[in-house]
């Protein structure tokens, strides 16, 4: 069953090595489609590390790998992802006469992704 | 000579050092570095921090033409004409980008787009506009990172997390540095983080308010109000997950302090509330010099940012989406920006600068983008070079480019380029550019 969480998205230190290797790099690629979430919120929605889960709101979706965020960096109902195109499929263009777009503490709701 | 001290080993004749350079990865614009550079690869980065040696050694001379077409190598002069075709046929062009570029080509693009009668943006627009946006409403109470050096014994990092963005502000400029009335340097410092993540950042503080989620403007607005002497309603604690008791003990810390300095991150200007978080964070330093020394500065993050609000500014009057189409400038985030005049599909026609919003942008304005002819300069071959209609291959300024750009905290640094490209620069490629559209222009005005 879904269920609502805020995503963060942000920057991080292995983000900012591995773009100036090239945003294809492998590491650049997997720090960008890698979702973080609390292993409180993990163990309830049964997810394990490297699941795939479905995340989506009212502009978009995507599936992405799940890993348990580090120490209690996340308070439950919180995800954490680096910018990135991931993230992008979930801002929406409406910037509020601002300029900046909706970009951190997005409303997303996520399920476990099931194949079938 | 050139301006950087250089160092030839005689031997080889291939090993150069280059002192005082600058790095340009990030807004810290540390002018501190030594580059030791070999066979035109820099090898060594002396005092350069994690994010400054990924920037140093993985920008070398990459493997790639000049100039493309549609995909296709052409020559420079193909590539201009062609540019300069598509800047002159658009209705709504855009220029955007300009926050890893010097502020001597963040100059010639708003020249660019004076004569298009274009809007020229930056990355500011979705980095710190809103505290721009805020700046124009309450003022900004500054100071320059030698003052937050030599003076600083309060410090507030504010929805940031410097640790990774910034990983040398803490130790050159904030937190560890001895100063002038900071002898001590650390121990004579309180420094406070306040986020929603507890973050690589909190070890280095002192204290660590985890707030809940879009709850910054209601933390700042209930520190005004304390600051004021006004009974806070108790409702505040649930609103923003922190006790009064503990507010009121940083009020008191806050008053106590001798010069105190907010630094404030995205967390503020991403999230809903964005120019009013920012205004509530500049008025509540404001309101603190009532009783002692205070500041705000924003935590800028690419390396000449600050520069492109500052050549926007002194050269149209505001810092970033301005439209020239009258022939006058008119600023109007929300309407001139980049991600909105993307994402309402009005631009069409781009020149982008350094920048890749094909790869951060909203769905909406990453989808329009592509349907529209682009003219890309970038050292990389990014998502957003990929899909350019003219896409240049430039050199990387600080590394081959010399030139001018703005630390976060708005002091001028002089580049010293540690070795030569065969790519031009984004100068010399933006100054041939308008070289072409306003000989076209001049002319078309006699005919």
């Amino acid at each position: 069953m879904a269920e609502e969480f805020i995503l963060i998205p942000g920057r991080t230190s292995r983000q900012g090595t591995s773009l100036n290797e090239g945003k294809d790099s492998d590491a650049y690629q997997e720090e960008i489609n890698t979702l973080r979430m609390a292993t409180t919120d993990m163990k309830r929605l049964a997810i394990d590390n490297g699941d795939n889960i479905r995340m989506w709101n009212d502009v978009g979706e995507v599936v992405i790998p799940c890993q348990a965020a580090k120490g209690d960096e996340l308070p439950p109902g919180i995800l954490f992802i680096s910018y990135g195109d991931k993230s992008s499929y979930l801002m929406g263009g409406d910037t509020h006469g601002s300029g900046m777009p909706d970009s951190k503490c997005i409303d997303v709701f996520v399920e476990k992704f099931k194949t079938d | 000579m050139n301006i950087a001290e250089q160092d030839v080993n005689p031997k080889s004749n291939q090993l150069t050092v280059i002192k005082d350079a600058t790095c340009t990865f990030c807004g810290c614009v540390c002018d501190d570095m030594e580059l030791t550079v070999e066979n035109n690869r820099i090898t060594k980065a002396k005092n350069a921090c994690v994010l400054g040696k990924a920037w140093f050694f993985h920008h070398g001379i990459q493997d790639r033409p000049n100039a493309t077409i549609e995909g296709k190598p052409v020559s420079y002069e193909e590539a201009f004409d062609a540019a300069v075709e598509i800047l002159l046929n658009a209705t709504y062009p855009i220029t955007y980008g300009l926050s890893d570029s010097t502020s001597e080509a963040q100059r010639v693009a708003v020249a660019i787009t004076d004569w298009i009668g274009g809007t020229i943006d930056t990355t500011t627009s979705v980095c710190h506009g809103p505290s721009g946006i805020a700046f124009q409403s309450v003022g900004e109470v500054t100071c320059s990172l030698g003052e937050i050096k030599n003076r600083a014994d309060f410090i507030i990092f504010w929805g940031g997390n410097p640790a990774e963005s910034h990983p040398r502000h803490f130790t050159k400029y904030s937190l560890m540095p001895k100063g002038e009335f900071i002898p001590n340097g650390r121990k004579d410092r309180t420094v406070v983080l306040i986020d929603v993540r507890k973050t690589k950042s909190v070890k280095a503080a002192d204290i660590f308010l985890q707030i809940k989620p879009r709850s910054d403007f209601e933390l700042a607005w209930a520190l005004r109000g304390l600051a004021k002497g006004i009974d806070i309603d108790s409702s505040i604690e649930q609103k923003i997950g922190i006790s009064l008791a503990t507010l009121r003990d940083m009020m008191d810390r806050m008053k106590e302090a001798k010069f105190g300095v907010i630094l404030f991150g995205m967390g503020l200007t991403m999230t809903r509330g964005k120019h009013l978080n920012s205004e509530a964070v500049l008025a509540l330093a404001r309101d603190m010099n009532q009783y002692t020394r205070w500041c705000a500065k924003p935590m800028r993050g690419h390396g000449n940012v600050t520069g492109a609000d500052n050549v926007v500014s002194w050269t149209t009057g505001f810092p970033f989406g301005v439209n020239l189409n009258r022939g006058y400038p008119r600023f109007n985030p929300g309407e001139f920006t980049t991600s909105d005049v993307l994402a309402r599909g009005e631009a069409d026609a781009a020149l982008i600068i350094a920048s890749d919003p094909m790869s951060n942008f909203s769905q909406p304005a990453r989808e329009h983008l592509k349907t529209i002819k682009s003219i890309v300069l970038d050292p990389k071959l990014t998502d957003t070079a990929k899909h350019a209609t003219v896409a240049f291959t430039t050199s990387t300024y600080g590394i081959n480019t010399g030139g001018t750009v703005y630390r976060m905290d708005d002091v001028p640094i002089p580049l010293r380029p540690a070795f030569e490209s065969p790519y031009k620069g984004d100068y010399e490629i933006l100054k041939a550019i308008e070289n072409r559209i306003r000989g076209k222009q001049l002319a078309s005005m006699m005919d």
